[in-house]
């Protein structure tokens, strides 16, 4: 008797193929998709497990960190990044800000029939890439497929679990009067690369995401010796949302000088364009860091010594009110609250 | 930014405000009134008033184009969305004013109401043509600023002959509503002199204010919209004052002169005529204050294509919005301002759009209230 022929599978169409119902349906199709795309680009042992989740070594001593991301950017593709990368890198830096070593990331994505499975490859080899630079590998995923006209092509959703030292205590609550806070860079890169990038505002910048996994950047961070008391990424809603939501959480008031936060001169320019205040604007590569006030010099010094944190700078201090105010002392001489954003800048920004 | 960053320059702002506090007399008070929201936003937003001394009082005046409109205009807007089935192009403040029955068109929206928010009236045109079987109107809202790119939208969808394009004009004028103020002044309000508008005088030029300031005996220094711009019209304000002038002057000599924009006035002119009477929020009905439709473009005024009637509403109880725009209240004298009335929930419009007096203050000054 002679073998069994093997059922003869069309490779997937990256070139001319679409997203198809099917490519959702849980059947032959999905696994070819996951097989032939997702395998391909993202295969580690983990994810060759095949199994509805991953079975991980154990992080021994210490505790594990586990956020998630969902990521619904439009356009997808942006200068300097892409909704992959970004996947990424927003959610290796939400473990990261707490402190801990990004070990392992999730994927799931929502597609929309009729995507092109061409983009489709460009944005999974974007997210193995930059899994591949962070050296976090994603070890488990679902795909999901909607009709035409109920998605918008991608959404993907990202879950990154990693490990924390004993005795490494940062949280947005820790901020404490007299300390200081630091920011890691220019202000509003991502925010203004999306709105330049979507083709109804009709101008061009040169602009481009500053979208990066920060773990490294943390980990010079944590070594320098400098008591941290909070590690935040200020993404949506941008710095101004961030301290404010720090502000709650430690019962505390904050005061920025405005002539020290640094804003490149094309994200001011776009910014006083469009009429948007980049303190307001998202970021997907920086970090706002409070310290004690002793620490401050040192702690920046190492920000300044890592190539994501060439432009650090002090930019303001905590100190006691009971009304949890964030101010600035405006370049112009005067003063004013930084207050929470109100209503939305930007919609879809990550 | 080149031509930006020297008018928000600290250090020229430190020295002029030391020449402010030698030269204003310590024994009596200045009022002064800024007419537009751009001034207000920029006040606030660079901590201008920080360098007045104490007997200089700023008073927000009525130029900001989403808190002057009144509900019933709201209300028709949202009635075009989601009774006549139309796409609702406007700019982005607009969305969040509060209408009758609890609605705004952002909430329109969200019941499913076409409600576009576009940044230039061009995109509304080219909307309309991508879409032949859509109707499309645009909420025209502001002063003479935004009303010449209104007449040129118009102008457009003429040309392309384009029949699903029409505008629901509420563009208004600025030189009655300073008449309106100044009618108040003395009896409710003091004031001493008025900071005048920046790009509304661009179209408009120095000339029109020039009757208020013989008349009531007021100075107007026209100021561009930048914080040195405004502290310099202070000082030029209190000069005057001091010397017991009352004239028109011109700060904003880069973009301002006395005769304005002839072309944008001249399509102003040509497509729009004014209006018998138009309700203001907080000033009230004022006569020949804003624009329609000249009866050869008919065919464009969304009021005539949807025979919409407008219909007053009066503003909610507790809100104080007619008397923070006419300068007799402050924002933090309203009983609902910080408490009910927030920018996540404005219950009236003066909390909505970033120039407006309440929202200003709320979002930059609120520290000094406590």
């Amino acid at each position: 008797m002679s073998e069994p022929r093997k059922n003869y599978v069309r490779p997937l169409d990256i070139k001319h193929g679409r997203v198809d119902m099917a490519h959702g349906a849980g059947g032959r199709a999905m696994a070819q998709l996951i097989d032939e795309l997702f395998a391909r680009h993202l295969g580690n042992e983990w994810l060759a497990q095949g199994d509805d989740g991953a079975v991980l070594p154990a992080p021994g001593a210490g505790r594990l960190v586990m956020a998630t991301d969902s990521h619904v950017v439009s356009p997808l593709f942006f200068p300097g990044g892409d909704i992959g990368c970004l996947s990424v890198h927003g959610t290796i830096n939400d473990v990261a800000v707490m402190g801990a070593q990004p070990l392992w990331l999730s994927a799931a994505f929502i597609l929309e029939e009729g995507f092109p499975l061409a983009d489709l490859a460009r944005i999974v080899e974007s997210m193995a890439a930059a899994a591949k630079a962070a050296g976090v590998p994603i070890v488990t995923g679902d795909t999901k497929v909607v009709e035409r006209g109920k998605g918008d092509g991608v959404f993907i959703s990202t879950t990154g679990v990693g490990v924390i030292v004993a005795g490494r205590e940062l949280s947005g609550c820790r901020a404490r009067p007299g300390d200081v806070i630091l920011l890691s860079g220019t202000l509003g890169d991502h925010g203004m690369a999306i709105m330049a990038g979507r083709e109804s505002l009709g101008f061009e910048s040169p602009i481009v995401s500053d979208t990066a996994a920060l773990h490294g950047l943390i980990a010079t961070m944590l070594d320098c010796g400098a008591e941290l008391r909070v590690l935040r990424d200020p993404t949506r809603g941008g710095l101004a949302t961030t301290l404010n939501e720090i502000a709650r959480q430690s019962g505390v008031g904050m005061m920025l000088q405005e002539k020290v936060v640094p804003v490149s001169p094309p994200v001011a320019a776009a910014c006083e364009f469009l009429g948007l205040d980049p303190l307001y604007v998202a970021n997907e590569g920086k970090l706002v860091a409070i310290c004690a006030a002793n620490d401050a010099e040192r702690l920046l010094a190492a920000i300044r010594a890592h190539p994501l944190g060439a432009h650090a700078a002090i930019i303001g201090s905590v100190h006691e009110d009971p009304h949890h105010f964030v101010q600035m002392t405006t370049a112009f001489g005067g003063r004013r609250i930084v207050d929470w954003l109100s209503g939305d800048q930007l919609p879809r920004i990550c | 930014m080149k031509y930006i960053d020297e008018f928000r320059d600290g250090e020229v702002a430190q020295k002029l405000a030391a020449a402010i506090g030698r030269e204003v007399n310590p024994d009596r008070r200045y009022h002064f009134m800024e007419f537009c929201g751009g001034h207000t936003h920029a006040i606030s937003r660079y901590g201008v008033t920080d360098l007045l001394p104490d007997n200089v009082r700023m008073i927000h005046g009525p130029g900001c184009p989403v808190c002057v409109l009144p509900i019933g205009r709201v209300d028709q807007a949202i009635r075009l969305a989601l009774a006549h089935g139309v796409t609702l192009c406007t700019y982005g403040d607009c969305l969040r004013v509060p209408a009758s029955d609890g609605l705004s068109l952002l909430k329109a929206k969200a019941q499913g109401g076409d409600i576009r928010m576009i940044y230039s009236c061009a995109d509304a045109v080219a909307l309309a043509q991508q879409n032949p079987e859509k109707q499309v109107v645009f909420f025209a809202i502001g002063f003479e600023t935004t009303t010449p790119p209104t007449a040129v939208a118009i102008k457009q969808a003429a040309a392309l002959g384009l029949k699903n394009f029409s505008v629901l004009c509420c563009h208004v004028l600025t030189p009655p509503a300073i008449a309106s103020i100044m009618e108040g002044v003395d009896e409710q309000l003091q004031l001493d002199g008025f900071v005048g508008p920046a790009h509304v005088s661009t179209i408009i030029g120095s000339r029109p204010y020039e009757p208020f300031a013989a008349q009531y005996r007021k100075p107007v220094v026209i100021a561009g919209f930048e914080p040195l711009d405004v502290l310099l019209a202070i000082r030029m304000l209190i000069r005057q004052v001091n010397e017991g002038r009352a004239e028109v002057e011109n700060e904003f000599v880069r973009a301002v002169d006395r005769d304005g924009n002839r072309k944008a006035q001249a399509l102003m002119d040509e497509v729009f005529e004014l209006r018998e009477n138009f309700e203001w929020r907080g000033l009230g009905t004022l006569p020949h204050s804003a624009r329609r439709l000249r009866a050869e473009f008919a065919e464009f005024d969304a009021e005539r294509r949807f025979v919409l009637a407008y219909r007053p509403v009066a503003d909610h109880k507790g809100c104080d919005c007619g008397e923070i725009l006419r300068g007799i209240k402050r924002p933090q004298e309203c009983k609902l301002f910080g408490t009910v009335c927030t920018p996540e929930n404005p219950v009236g419009s003066c909390m909505v759009s970033s120039e407006g007096a309440c929202a200003a203050h709320y979002t930059y000054g609120r520290y000094k209230d406590v």
